[in-house]
């Protein structure tokens, strides 16, 4: 991020009153109405972004932020909003903050609510409200937010007391952290944020029955180690539980000390370096060959942090058809919710990784007993390499470009992704390391994911920490309006496209699976995104063939800004491995005719 | 579809022979171990505000958790409703219930009752009232009484166990029922045993 402040944020001649004002600090201005209320709260907890876009019901919120500290970045579009704070709270750690209005403002924060509630990101949405006398009369712009967004928030408030909202954002923020994280929601009628008050909102604290567990039962660890230890071809997988939970320190040593292999889900990408000898990648839909064939012949599965999503397991009935399931989750609705866990641990991710450790270490190290299995996992790591051919005279390699960006960034370099083809090479071709890397809509799907989210990320990174987004033609048209925020912002952000001129899963899907009939997959009609880049503001460079990879890649990292790379890749190029939906993870297919197989 | 890469082909790698059930439950490949439905009492203690029971009964909807009956009111702290729900899933689908509604933050604790717990259902039944002195006879059978009467019926409420309440409405369809209002199940653990 570039040390200057946002121009939205604060105009000169508002710096230049509250320099010339430096004794109001020593008296804070006290709240004076919900509004500000509201407002105090978030500075309360730390907050120092706000993703929003403003509109009537929530103009009393404006207006408090109008003599804030907090920047606000405001968004093209609501969806944006909600995701580029969902992403700011994957790299940050802390609930990222969006707004909007009510009615068609709430709702287009539906999605990216959604999106966040699927991967458990933490991530509070403030939304305007009509006044409360016209709740329930279908009055100008109103929703049922609460009603709406019920199923896809972790909680939500309606908060009808100006004296009590500023606690209730703080409760919001809270509860969006604490346990399981979430996505949470406050809806603030307008007469409630225009009420004079005073009340200053109190510590930000979840509610007496909220009680998330922290150190698993001591027998159900005893008898877990028991089963570690008695293994003979164990595998850890680690979740995205384990980044949320700020545990891969724990997993790591743990991993190493017992030399357990690796693997990881998808949200689970950076929990464990990829370029380490135990690292399987990723195992499900679309992971690793080696991964996947690990899986399928453990005899002791340790899940931390992981849902076991069907991308995941395929049928469930043929996942880890020979294991025992520990279940390792700070969640106990997960425990036996699609896998059954013979031995469900409940507690914080990093406490109960502690706790097997200790347990283990109490009997005799297991580690040369998988000397053989770590073997067999190698040798299925030669037998199903991840590659793709290269010949000069073929049409660029998606798979290359994402080899190449790689190359040319730091390992601390983010990666965000749209939804599609693109996002699958983008992390098998990528070598992740650290966590908070990987930026990507896993449960949801959500096509046009990448560039609001690169925005977030951006907004949250170390200063010197690179941004790079993958999407591919059709997401990327989803939010392209979102570029006017990156330029405006001056973010330096590079979104590579990975163009083929399809909805390419899609269309790999209607071969795979249709018959070839390419219904509606066809997206030769997709605008020239270098010239659209450049008429946005941002730097753009268009690739069609290997010799121009390499110095567009090059002008667009060292570039101070947001530049677009349209990389015309291979339109028939698929992803592999593949195991179809509900099938084996054994059974995956590595090329096309594999498929009539399954 | 183009590209692909090394390696054996599916039918050329080795596969074990273990397998899961529908639920996920590693399964000797030899006995088949799908658990049967069967009907549990939910008792959940939950903050008495609005939007809880709507919260609720999303959630068990959206989940596909099957309903049997749901029950709300008061109790004796005004700041808490009890809720009883009743509901009819396979073993592994009462605890998911369970869980997912220990989950919602209004909600302060959840338990299954033991089947041997006091429950209780209501039931108003209106009738023809050609036969005044019958339908209260019966009534009485059943322990109920007749709660309202016009020249052309009369009302009888019903209170029991869920099977006595069937039996009382097959008896009375004798006098030709006109309506039928039944309440859920509210039920609490017997003895000193806190439902909590």
């Amino acid at each position: 991020m570039s040390e200057q402040v946002p121009p939205t944020t604060q105009t000169e001649a508002e710096a230049a009153a509250a320099d010339t004002d430096e004794g109001a600090e020593d008296a804070p201005k006290g709240v004076t109405t919900g509004a500000s209320s509201v407002v105090r709260a978030l500075e309360n907890t730390g907050a120092e972004y706000l993703f929003g876009v403003q509109g009537g019901a929530i103009m009393p919120v404006y207006d408090a932020l109008f003599h804030s500290d907090l920047n606000h970045v405001t968004m093209a579009h609501e969806q944006g909003a909600a995701h580029a704070a969902d992403a700011f709270g994957i790299v940050s750690g802390d609930p990222g903050v969006c707004l909007a209005t009510s009615g068609p403002g709430a709702t287009n924060l539906v999605t990216g609510i959604a999106d966040a509630s699927m991967d458990s990101d933490p991530m509070i949405a403030l939304t305007g409200q009509v006044p409360t006398d016209f709740v329930g009369n279908d009055a100008f712009q109103e929703t049922d937010t609460t009603g709406v967004t019920d199923p896809i928030t972790k909680t939500n408030y309606f908060a009808g007391d100006e004296d009590t909202v500023g606690d209730v954002v703080g409760e919001a923020f809270a509860v969006a952290s604490e346990g399981r994280q979430g996505p949470t929601l406050v809806d603030l009628p307008k007469d409630v944020t225009q009420a004079e008050t005073d009340v200053e909102p109190g510590e930000a604290q979840t509610p007496d029955t909220y009680n998330p567990p922290e150190e698993a039962d001591d027998d159900a660890v005893e008898a877990a180690a028991d089963t570690i230890a008695a293994a003979e071809k164990p595998v850890i997988l680690a979740g995205g539980g384990v980044i949320k939970g700020e545990a891969t320190d724990e997993l790591r040593a743990f991993a190493r000390e017992y030399e357990i292999p690796v693997i990881t889900t998808m949200p689970g990408i950076g929990a464990y370096p990829e370029d380490d000898d135990l690292s399987l990648e990723v195992a499900g839909m679309h992971g690793t060959g080696y991964a996947n064939m690990a899986i399928t012949h453990c005899d002791v599965l340790v899940g931390v942090g992981t849902r076991f999503d069907d991308r995941l397991t395929g049928g469930v009935d043929s996942f880890a058809p020979e294991a025992d399931v520990v279940h390792v989750d700070i969640d106990p609705a997960e425990i036996s919710k699609n896998v059954h866990a013979d031995y469900p641990l409940i507690g914080d991710a990093g406490r109960v990784i502690d706790q097997l450790d200790d347990e283990l270490d109490r009997r005799p190290d297991p580690s040369d007993r998988y000397a053989e299995w770590r073997e067999q996992v190698q040798a299925w790591k030669t037998e199903y390499p991840m590659d793709y051919a290269t010949p000069d005279d073929e049409p660029l390699k998606p798979q290359f470009v994402v080899e190449v960006l790689d190359e040319a960034t730091d390992d601390d370099t983010v990666v965000t992704t749209g939804v599609g083809q693109h996002q699958m090479w983008a992390f098998q071709f990528w070598n992740y390391t650290e966590p908070r890397t990987w930026v990507s809509s896993h449960g949801l799907g959500t096509m046009g994911y990448g560039l609001p989210a690169a925005i977030g990320a951006k907004l949250a990174a170390d200063d010197d920490q690179s941004v790079v987004c993958f999407e591919g033609d059709g997401s990327f048209l989803m939010t392209i309006q979102e570029l006017s925020v990156a330029v405006r912002e001056n973010l330096d952000i590079t979104v590579a496209v990975l163009n083929n001129e399809y909805v390419g899963m899609v269309r790999q899907w209607q071969d795979g699976f249709f018959e070839g009939r390419r219904m509606a997959s066809e997206y030769s009609w997709c605008p020239d995104f270098a010239k659209l880049a450049e008429a946005f503001g941002a730097q753009g460079h268009t690739v069609a063939d290997y010799d121009g990879v390499e110095d567009a890649v090059e002008a667009a990292v060292e570039y101070d800004g947001p530049s677009v790379i349209d990389f015309h890749i291979d339109p028939e190029e698929n992803v592999f491995p593949m195991v179809p939906s509900g099938g084996k993870n054994g059974k995956f297919a590595l090329q096309a005719d594999h498929l009539d197989q399954l | 579809m183009t590209g692909g890469l090394p390696g054996a082909a599916p039918d050329e790698r080795p596969h074990p022979d273990g397998r899961r059930n529908s639920q996920g439950v590693r399964i000797d490949p030899e006995v088949e171990a799908e658990p049967e439905p069967r009907r549990a009492v939910l008792s959940a203690t939950v903050k008495h505000e609005p939007g809880v029971l709507a919260a609720v009964s999303g959630l068990f909807s959206r989940r596909q958790f099957n309903i049997e009956s749901l029950t709300v009111g008061p109790t004796e702290d005004e700041n808490r409703a009890r809720i009883t729900l009743v509901i009819e899933e396979p073993d592994p689908g009462v605890e998911q219930a369970k869980k997912q509604l220990e989950k919602l933050i209004p909600v302060i604790s959840v338990t299954e009752l033991d089947p041997s717990a006091s429950q209780r259902e209501l039931a108003l039944i209106k009738v023809d009232g050609d036969a005044p002195d019958q339908v209260q006879s019966v009534a009485e059978m059943y322990g109920g009484e007749a709660v309202d009467a016009s020249q052309e019926t009369v009302t009888v409420e019903i209170t029991g166990s869920r099977q006595k309440i069937n039996a009382a409405v097959d008896t009375f369809r004798r006098f030709d029922i006109r309506e039928v209002v039944r309440t859920g199940t509210a039920a609490l653990e017997r003895g000193a045993e806190e439902t909590r």
